[in-house]
Parts: structure tokens; C-alpha cells; sequence
């Protein structure tokens, strides 16, 4: 089996997410070739050999700098064909998604995404994939001799398997109508732990009373390392940024830790967050639904406990 | 200009889920079902572009049995023109995106959800991008129509673009793109005798097949650490639970 894993990049380095991917198609088996659209950093590039690739195509192009979907998914379709690649896989984001589903038509494969885990292969491949937002899971066939992967945070470790791999620069077809969009300009948060890919995600809700207030959750976060997230109303009074709010409506992730502060756990929130390793809640009312979901609990006034929090924490290091 | 609107018939946001028969069929049994959030946000954009450019029309489409024409209704009670449903099972994200890219052909704007909120695929829009040879856009915060060309706001990790592309185009939506609508007395009485057209899927070679579902495995209790024990929880986190 030969699989191609597109490799997504942030300020050109790979993404940890993408890394997952590798390491998720290096334990399909077979032989693992990673692409990487873009200009990039060369020692993130010659890493990916330890992950899993033994080949790696560097497209580095500049016209490939913007992820424009519909340039991005000739580009890789035509890759599988040169590959000979039976199977592609990638992260799910909100760029490698929608190109995974284009290459999927184009190259006349079967599709899934949030893939959960490694494909049961015992009769036919079967992939198991997150739906209900994270209330559910369902197993699904892949029919065709040809298969399109986009797996969810977590789906698989990332692990070195020690390999070694030669950068291969690779010529992309580029045709114009394929520019069928134009990125004018972005907004992007740098030196901040994103928030899809953070280990720890700190969260407040209403609770925090005032965008003012969100300081002793700040100071958390950064002792932790951690992303920030909130609830939607407080997206929606612009306490915080859209981009940092999470559930159902909202950002999903999947940390190792997740801490919500002043969050009151309604299901639509609990949607984003239930694919987390560990979830611990601060909430002054006992009775707040979040605890049912939560793995420890503390019920106490956030302004109290999260300074108190934050200097156990520092304490311990 | 001819606005498509495609929406999904979805459990409400706090249903419980559940499989009948050997896990094998979700249960519908005290379901509430509904136009999915994020399609919603595309109506009401889709509404308010109605209000905002003379001569402009919504259709909304569904790809679904008989049991979703209340969800279509709803959907002509908040301001769409006419409807389709194209009758049949949404199988997989291919059949529904052939089975609207079938329909969409002489639409200007044809705009979807996100995602679906129950198979939570969010690629409906780029493949029907794909099928139509059209530019798609997903997830569109903010969309504005300035003669033939579309200014959008798409969500990336950790912030947003701006992008720009000509009509036709398909876009995914999602908040603060418009507010919901809710329809009122007016609408609802209207929505009963709108046109809603019931048409045949044309046949596509399935790729996928469900085989079961599954429900995580339930959560054990939670442990309850007293406020002024904030040190324990430290403790706990990294030689228990080895998250720190
Ligand atoms: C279709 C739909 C989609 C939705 N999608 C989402 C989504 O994606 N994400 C989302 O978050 N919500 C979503 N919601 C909204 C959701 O239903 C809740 O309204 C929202 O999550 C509540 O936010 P909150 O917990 O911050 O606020 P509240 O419900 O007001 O809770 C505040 C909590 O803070 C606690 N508190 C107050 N003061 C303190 C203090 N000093 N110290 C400690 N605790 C304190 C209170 O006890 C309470 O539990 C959606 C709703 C709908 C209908
Ligand atoms: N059965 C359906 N009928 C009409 N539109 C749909 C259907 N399923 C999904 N869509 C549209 O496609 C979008 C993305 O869905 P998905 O790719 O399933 O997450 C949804 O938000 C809807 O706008």
C-alpha cells in the first residue's frame, strides 16, 4: 500500500496535527510519502522522516504560500496519481478538510472525516468516525480501491519511528482557474498556543462577569502553556475573539486538559469539549450541569480559586 | 439574483443520542428535529441579501424523506421564496452534494451550513464546489455582495481571512454571518401554500457504508476537591489523571 499524507504548515513549520497524520499513516503500513505545499522551513521538512515519511515532496512554489482549497486539491490529486498512492491522509482543519473532500471527487475515492482511530481492517476498511459532535461514533466501509482520510486530533500518537527520508522538490501543475478565490489578507494569532491544537485549553464562561476580568484567566493559561477558549455568549458580547469560542456552534477540541472556569456545561458547549482526556470545572453553583461532565470539580468563586490555582501550580514546578 | 440555501433536518442540539436495532439505526423516539444551526445562519444571511438587492429569490433544498417538509416549512416561514426536496435518504456526503449540485445549476449564490450537526463531515459545500467547477468558501463569518463580486470573512485556526471571489459561488456559513430568524405570524401562514417541489434523486455509486454506531463510554463520577485544596487538585492532575 502506498500512502500520501498531505502535510499542513504554520509559519512553515508542520503542524502537530499533521504530524498525527503522519504517524497515523505509518501504523496503516505500507510506504508513506509526505507533501508539503509551500514555502517551509527546511529542518521541519527533513524532521518528517523521523515521523513515519520516507519521501518527502516539497512543492515550494510561492504561489502555493495561501492555502487556496481548490489549488491545493489539484495539486495533491495529482500527487496521489504520481504516487501511485492508494490512500491520502491529513488532519482535519478548516484548509486540509474541504481539500481532502475535492481530491476525494477528483481522484474517485472513497471519503471520511474525523476519523477517530486506525481502520479496522479484518474484512474490508472500516474507519470509525466522531458524529453528533462528539456524542457518537459511527463505523463506516471505504468501498473504493482508492481512499481519502481526514483524521480528528488525538486519532493517532505522534511518536518518532526513527526513520530517514530525502526531500524531494516537486513541481506543481498550477492552472489559473483553479485561483477561482483570492486571500486579500489574514488575521492570525502568533506566539499564542492555537487553541485546535493546544494540550491545555482554559475557558471562561459568563461566569467571568466582564472581558476585564479575564486576566487571572490569562496568567493560568500562560503558566500552563495553555490555549484560551470561552462560551459562546461570551464570543457573542465580544468579551473575548470568535475565534476562541468552543462547542457545538464553535471551535471542537481535544486536549489533554481542559479547565472550565464560570462555564455552566450546557450540552452545546459540552459538544466541543467531550473528546477531551480531562475536564475540570470551576463553578460557584454546585449544581452547575458542567460537574456531570467533568473528571474534578471545585466549587468555588473563580476570582478566589483561580489565582490560588495558578500560584499551587507555579508552586509546583 | 437567485439565492440556493441548502439545509440539513437534524436533531436539536440537546438531544440525546441513541441506536436502535443492534446499534445500527439512530432512535428518533422523542427527538425534536431541526434546520441545522449553521444552515440557519446561512438562511437568514440569504434573507437579509433578499431584503438588501431588489428582484432577489431564495430557494431552500433538502435532501430528505417526507419526515423533514415541517423543518422546510420552517425554513419558508422565515422569508424563503420556494422549496425542493429531493426524495431520499441522505446517505453519504457524495449522494446529498451530487443530489444539490444536480439543483444548483443557475443559482448565483448558493449557500450552506458549516457543517452538518449530525455527521459533522463540513465538506457538502466544497464538493459541490467541485461537481459545478465552482469556487466554495467554508467557514464564511461575513459575506457581502458588491455587483458580481462575493468579499468574504472566513475563519482560519487562530483568526480570519479575507477573501474575495465572483459569482457563482457556494459558501459555507457560519455565525456572526447573520442573526437567526425566527418567523412570525405572517410567515408561518405563508409558508403554508409556498411552492414546495418533491423531486426524484438522480442515482450516484455509493462510496460509503455505515456499518454500526457506537456511544462513548460513559464518564466515571467526578471528584469533588475543596476550594481551599487547590494544591491536591495540582497533585491529582499530575500523578492521577498525568495531565500536567
Ligand atoms: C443552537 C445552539 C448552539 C449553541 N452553541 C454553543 C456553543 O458552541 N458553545 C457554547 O458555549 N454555547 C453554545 N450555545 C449556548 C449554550 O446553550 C449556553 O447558553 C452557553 O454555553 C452558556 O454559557 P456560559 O456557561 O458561559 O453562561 P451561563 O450559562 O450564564 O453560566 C455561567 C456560569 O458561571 C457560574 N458562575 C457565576 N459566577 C461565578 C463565579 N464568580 N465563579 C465561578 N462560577 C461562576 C454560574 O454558576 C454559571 O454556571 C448554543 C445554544 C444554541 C441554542
Ligand atoms: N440532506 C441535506 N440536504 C440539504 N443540504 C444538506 C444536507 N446535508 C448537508 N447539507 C448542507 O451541507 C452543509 C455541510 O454538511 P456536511 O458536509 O454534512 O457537514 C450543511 O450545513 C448543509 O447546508
Amino acid at each position: 500500500m502506498s500512502v500520501l499524507v498531505f502535510i499542513e504548515t504554520s509559519e512553515g513549520k508542520a503542524k502537530k496535527s499533521s504530524l498525527e497524520a503522519l504517524c497515523y499513516a505509518k501504523a496503516l503500513g505500507g510506504n508513506v510519502t509526505a507533501i508539503v505545499l509551500g514555502p517551509a522551513d527546511a529542518g521541519s521538512l527533513a524532521e518528517l522522516g523521523k515521523y513515519g515519511a520516507s519521501k518527502i515532496l516539497h512543492a515550494s512554489d510561492a504561489r502555493l504560500e495561501k492555502g487556496i482549497i481548490q489549488v491545493y486539491a489539484s495539486v495533491i490529486t495529482k500527487a496521489m496519481t504520481d504516487e501511485n498512492a492508494d490512500v491520502l491522509v491529513l488532519a482535519n482543519s478548516s484548509l486540509a478538510t474541504p481539500v481532502a473532500a475535492k481530491v476525494a471527487i477528483k481522484a474517485g475515492a472513497s471519503f471520511a472525516s474525523n476519523v477517530v482511530e486506525l481502520p479496522d481492517t479484518s474484512s474490508g476498511f472500516k474507519v470509525k468516525r466522531s458524529i453528533y459532535t462528539g456524542k457518537a461514533f459511527c463505523w463506516q466501509e471505504l468501498k473504493n480501491a482508492k481512499k481519502v482520510i481526514a483524521i480528528k486530533k488525538n486519532a493517532a500518537e505522534v511518536k518518532e519511528s526513527g526513520g530517514n527520508a530525502t526531500v524531494t522538490p516537486y513541481t506543481a501543475t498550477l492552472t489559473d482557474a483553479d485561483f477561482n478565490t483570492t486571500i486579500l489578507s489574514s488575521e492570525k494569532a502568533t506566539g499564542e498556543v492555537l487553541l485546535p491544537e493546544a494540550e491545555i485549553v482554559v475557558s471562561g464562561g459568563r461566569g467571568l462577569k466582564g472581558p476585564e476580568h479575564w486576566g487571572i484567566l490569562e496568567e493560568l493559561a500562560k503558566t500552563l502553556h495553555a490555549a484560551t477558549g470561552c462560551s459562546k455568549p461570551v464570543s457573542d458580547m465580544n468579551w473575548r475573539p470568535h475565534h476562541e469560542h468552543v462547542g457545538q456552534t464553535g471551535v471542537k477540541v481535544a486536549p489533554q486538559l481542559y479547565i472550565a472556569i464560570g462555564i455552566s456545561g450546557a450540552i452545546q458547549h459540552l459538544a466541543g469539549v467531550n473528546s477531551s482526556k480531562c475536564i475540570v470545572v470551576i463553578n460557584k453553583d454546585p449544581e452547575a450541569p458542567f460537574f456531570k461532565a467533568a473528571d474534578y470539580g471545585i466549587v468555588g468563586d473563580a476570582f478566589d480559586v483561580v489565582p490560588k490555582l495558578t500560584a499551587a501550580i507555579k508552586a509546583s514546578l | 439574483m437567485k439565492i440556493l440555501v441548502c439545509i440539513s433536518h437534524v436533531p436539536d442540539t440537546t438531544s440525546k443520542i441513541n441506536f436502535i436495532d443492534n446499534n445500527t439505526k439512530f432512535d428518533t423516539a422523542g427527538v425534536q428535529f431541526i434546520i441545522g444551526p449553521y444552515d440557519d445562519y446561512a438562511l437568514a444571511r440569504a434573507i437579509e441579501l433578499k431584503e438588501a438587492i431588489a428582484g432577489t429569490t431564495v430557494t431552500v433544498l433538502n435532501v430528505g424523506t417526507a419526515e423533514t417538509e415541517p423543518t422546510i416549512r420552517k425554513a419558508l416561514a422565515i422569508g424563503a421564496d420556494d422549496a425542493v426536496r429531493v426524495n431520499a435518504e441522505p446517505a453519504d456526503s457524495l449522494f446529498v452534494a451530487s443530489q444539490i449540485a444536480e439543483h444548483a445549476k443557475g443559482y448565483d449564490l448558493i449557500l450552506m451550513g458549516r457543517e452538518s450537526i449530525d455527521y459533522n463531515s463540513g465538506v457538502v459545500h466544497a464538493m459541490v464546489g467541485d461537481l459545478l467547477g465552482l469556487p466554495s468558501v467554508s467557514p464564511v463569518m461575513k459575506l457581502e455582495i458588491d455587483g458580481t463580486k462575493v468579499k468574504m470573512t472566513r475563519e482560519i485556526e487562530g483568526g480570519k481571512e479575507q477573501v474575495e471571489a465572483n459569482l457563482p459561488l457556494v459558501a459555507g456559513c457560519q455565525e456572526p454571518i447573520a442573526e437567526w430568524k425566527i418567523p412570525n405570524m405572517r410567515g408561518i401562514m405563508s409558508a403554508k401554500t409556498k411552492p414546495l417541489k418533491v423531486v426524484e434523486p438522480i442515482s450516484v455509486n455509493s462510496t460509503v457504508t455505515v456499518t454500526k454506531f457506537e456511544l462513548p463510554t460513559p464518564k466515571g463520577a467526578v471528584k469533588m476537591i475543596a476550594a481551599d485544596a487547590v494544591a491536591d487538585l495540582v497533585t491529582k492532575l499530575k500523578n492521577e489523571a498525568k495531565v500536567l
